[in-house]
């Protein structure tokens, strides 16, 4: 008796683990670029196997030569796909060259060995980017229009927008980057802010897409801030790194290495503050909804559905803040880079 | 080794929330004081907190 119903303790103990297990590879697939936009999944009863809803994207491989397939052929790595005498398969998100098998061959550290084709594909992240991007250009050209059109009145939903490009143009570019210097760097500015503000808002919405969580979208972000901070810099701030003024002779080149590094770190802070800022929202927000199924008791599920929804909003309240805070903080660094000399 | 890599990160952590909470007490007292400026408070204390956060990712990103 005993026995038994510690086996049966047991047998539960490891049904447990195996929906943990199943959870946290959820949560990684999540926040994972992918070949394929699936909405949802589910499992075969039958089989166990997996099914996927949504809709492939295309694949493009640079292999000697340019390859062109949609991920569909690759049917989550189920399959070997055949392109001009190569074959690839999908593993782990990633695509490998390999034999007409599909064998993947290890190492001793278990990592794959496989050659691994340059990929351009529009995967899931790229796809977001140039639906935002698309967005972007259709509603701001229509908005600029629409000015013309209605004696630079603002209408329909201009309204919204034109308090907050006031916003970004009073509040961040003008005190941080000078009346005289500002207006180049405007349209810079009001593009990074309400890309990184839609792309974080796409990531909440139930699409499931994770853009400005991924470290690859937000070192493109930050790299180019860094190239408008440094390339148009003026004379003054290139002397405060190499040659601080108002500092005793000997500390002079102790500094110059201090702010030479200061100067790549900039970017790196941002780059990195967006990266963790959204991917921690997400994956934070998939466990707890992990936790209802892991409770699968009204009172525990409800509580944790409770707390699902608040940290939902508080997600919306950080989308604003990081696309805020990236842009004023890019206008900070292009403030020090057209400082003029005052002293 | 695994236990004081995570102790150490959930200190920088602890000490991150304190540091934020130090510079929510600071904006609060001085918009207080000074209502006028509290804009300019905001965005001082906004950035400032963007700041000592990336150290609470950094203690995050050494744990994994």
């Amino acid at each position: 008796m005993l026995l038994s119903a510690s086996f049966a303790n047991a047998k539960e103990e490891e049904k447990k683990q195996t929906l943990q297990e199943e959870i946290t590879e959820y949560v990684y697939h999540h926040v994972q670029d992918s070949h394929d936009f699936s909405l949802f999944s589910t499992k075969d009863k039958k089989t166990g196997e997996k099914i996927y809803y949504g809709f492939p994207l295309p694949v493009i491989l640079v292999d000697e030569g340019l390859k062109f397939f949609m991920s569909s052929k690759l049917d989550h790595g189920k399959k070997v796909v055949e392109s001009s005498g190569k074959y690839y398969k999908l593993y782990h998100g990633k695509i490998y060259e390999t034999n007409q098998e599909g064998k993947m061959s290890y190492d001793e550290k278990g990592e794959v060995t496989n050659l691994k084709p340059l990929d351009l594909s529009i995967t899931k992240s790229v796809f977001s980017i140039l639906l935002v991007s698309m967005l972007m250009f259709m509603l701001f050209t229509s908005l600029a229009k629409s000015y013309k059109e209605n004696n630079q009145i603002a209408k329909g939903v201009g309204r919204f927008f034109e308090p907050i490009v006031i916003l970004i143009r009073d509040e961040i570019a003008i005190p941080s980057i000078g009346e005289n210097n500002y207006k180049k760097y405007m349209s810079f500015l009001l593009t990074l802010f309400f890309f990184i503000w839609f792309l974080n808002l796409l990531g909440l919405s139930p699409l499931g897409v994770n853009v400005t969580g991924n470290i690859a979208v937000t070192f493109g972000l930050a790299l180019i801030t860094f190239l408008i901070t440094n390339l148009t810099a003026n004379k003054t701030y290139w002397k405060h790194i190499f040659w601080m003024p108002g500092v005793p002779v000997w500390l002079k080149p102790l500094l110059a290495p201090i702010e030479l590094l200061g100067v790549f770190i900039k970017p790196f802070s941002l780059m990195i503050r967006l990266y963790a800022n959204i991917l921690a929202g997400h994956i934070v927000l998939y466990s707890l909804i992990g936790l209802i199924f892991i409770f699968k008791n009204l009172v525990g599920s409800s509580l944790s559905l409770v707390l699902v929804f608040f940290i939902s909003i508080i997600e919306v309240l950080v989308a604003l803040l990081q696309a805020y805070i990236f842009t004023l903080l890019s206008a900070l660094y292009f403030g020090f880079a057209v400082q003029e000399d005052d002293h | 080794m695994e236990i004081p890599k995570i102790i150490g990160a959930g200190l920088a952590i602890i000490g991150v929330g304190i540091g934020i909470g130090g510079i929510g007490r600071g904006a609060m007292e001085a918009i207080g004081r000074q209502p006028d400026a509290s804009n300019t408070i905001l965005v001082a204390a906004i950035v400032l907190a963007a700041l000592v956060e990336g150290i609470a990712f950094a203690a995050l990103f050494a744990v994994n």
